[in-house]
């Protein structure tokens, strides 16, 4: 019972990550098109609501092209390997509390491992391989351009990444992500006392997830498409899904380490059944995730891309001091507080 | 020199203050900006189904024009001809016989009428040349097509369908 319930649970979450990435998609296409003072698509189906599925099979449809210079394997291996890393991170996420079906209690998180966090941070470390490989796999100047940018971003944003994510394990003393979502009961999430290390992990998760402002690696004006030039058909499409997938995954990440995850402020004084309470905190997750969304949409079609120097500086001599002081104030809050 | 408008700044390339170094107030304005033109009405039109209407100076495609017992107003007098710029018009000549006078207005009549689409640039002389009150630009749009011979207009495209009359009271001379 135990298994079938996690085999379940898997293939639900899975599911849901993909619909998320695909209809986020679509969401973009919207939201830009609003933005602008436009409608955006509304052709395919009610309200161009199939329209994840048109470009779906447009991107079938699309003649497959591997440069005769490409290394072949590496070549194909790296839309794989964006994707794979893309879909493996949100194991560890919590998606709600614990439903209880005939008196036995059941998680609705696939795996509670006690690093959590270094699992995710580890997981989306490994996701820039998938780039980096891609852009010297493809044997192209603008490719490689594009993946040298990458990798050197997301490397010198994770640092400040983690480290802001310190301040938050300082606090709740633990890695495991459900702990630290179990740390924030209703209203006290840990947004209101880190908002500056809040701040630094929304930047860094813009750049990690490679959207503008910090989207270097692909930004059309400069390098045409950046690692992804040389793609085509669905390996094209995979490396723009995983985008997405890790986009759905920050938003996951953020809202449970800083807006409280399945947490909702006065979600026990309904008098609900622990299973109602469960079902509306992981609606309540996923509407955070989906403002979430929104607003890494929104703030795409507001501000335009740094300038690759201006990037490197605000990581390395902006970021990083930041996050190590609100590390350091972080732990004198706790010896003064606790 | 006289500003066109009252929105130009001038550009100083100074050195940013501390809080304008900080960007959040810029970015929080531009967000704000960005979200206000979610509730603003959107400029699209949804064009097969909605579709924007011409000026009443709008200049499509040429109507030969009938008058109300539905001769035709034409007399072949060429002076559209002449006075095209692109030389788009040609035409043949006859005389109207007996019994046709509910035909052509007048004794003389096109035979052929010929405007090439494609060379022409509507720009409304033959129009204006005209002395009969025969030929007219509409709001109607010359269809596309993928053979050069179909852009040829004869008189079977441009004369006016009686049971289908075009408006062109916007586009008549006041005199």
């Amino acid at each position: 019972m135990e298994l079938i319930f996690k085999a379940s649970l898997v293939v639900a979450i899975f599911v849901v990550t993909l619909l998320v990435a695909l209809y986020s998609t679509f969401a973009e296409r919207k939201i830009s098109a609003v933005l602008q003072d436009r409608i955006g698509p509304n052709r395919a189906g009610p309200f161009g609501l199939l329209q994840p599925l048109a470009d779906g099979v447009k991107m079938f449809m699309k003649e497959e092209i591997i440069p005769t210079t490409s290394s072949k394997w590496l070549f194909i291996f790296a839309p794989c390997l964006a994707m794979l890393t893309a879909g493996m991170s949100s194991a560890v996420m919590p998606w709600g509390g614990n439903l209880i079906i005939d008196g036995e209690t059941y998680s609705l998180q696939v795996a509670d491992i006690n690093i959590g966090i270094l699992y995710i941070l580890g997981i989306t470390s490994v996701g820039i391989y998938g780039i980096m490989i891609g852009g010297w796999a493809s044997d192209n100047k603008y490719s490689l351009l594009g993946a040298i940018r990458a990798s050197s971003q997301m490397i010198s944003y994770e640092l400040a990444m983690g480290l802001s994510v310190i301040a938050v394990v300082m606090m709740t003393g633990d890695l495991s992500i459900n702990e630290i979502v179990k740390g924030q009961p209703g209203a006290h999430w840990n947004v209101f006392y880190q908002p500056l290390g809040f701040i630094i992990f929304l930047i860094c998760a813009f750049a990690e997830t490679n959207r503008a402002p910090f989207d270097l690696p692909e930004c059309e004006t400069e390098l045409i498409g950046g690692y992804h030039t040389e793609y085509s058909s669905m390996k094209l499409g995979f490396f723009l899904f995983a985008e997405y997938i890790n986009m759905f995954v920050s938003c996951a990440l953020i809202a449970a380490v800083y807006f409280g995850g399945y947490n909702m402020p006065f979600i026990n004084d309904f008098g609900w059944s622990p299973n109602t309470v469960t079902i509306v905190g992981t609606a309540c997750f996923f509407l955070k995730i989906a403002f979430g969304i929104f607003f890494f949409m929104w703030v795409r079609w507001t501000l335009p891309r740094f300038r690759y120097d201006q990037l490197m500086r605000l990581g390395w001599q902006i970021l990083i001091p930041l996050s190590i002081i609100n590390v350091i104030l972080t732990g004198l809050g706790i010896i003064v507080f606790k | 020199m006289k500003a066109l408008t009252n929105r130009s700044k001038v550009a100083v390339n100074k050195e940013l203050s501390f809080m304008e170094r900080l960007y959040f107030p810029a970015i929080i304005k531009g967000m704000a900006i960005t979200l206000s033109h979610l509730f603003k009405k959107k400029a699209t039109l949804k064009y097969p189904e909605v579709q924007k209407e011409f000026a009443p100076v709008y200049r499509g495609k040429h109507v030969l024009k009938r008058d109300e017992k539905g001769a035709e107003n034409c007399t072949a007098c060429g002076l559209c001809a002449v006075a095209c710029p692109a030389e788009a018009i040609t035409m043949t000549a006859a005389e109207r016989k007996k019994g046709e006078e509910g035909k052509y207005r007048e004794e003389k009549y096109a035979a052929v009428y010929e405007i090439n689409m494609l060379r022409c640039i509507f720009c409304g002389l033959c129009e204006e040349a005209c002395p009969k009150e025969a030929i007219f630009l509409t709001d109607e749009i010359v269809k596309t097509s993928y053979d050069r011979q179909d852009f040829v207009y004869g008189k079977d495209k441009l004369v006016e369908d009686m049971n289908n009359r075009i408006d062109i009271t916007k586009r008549q001379k006041k005199y």
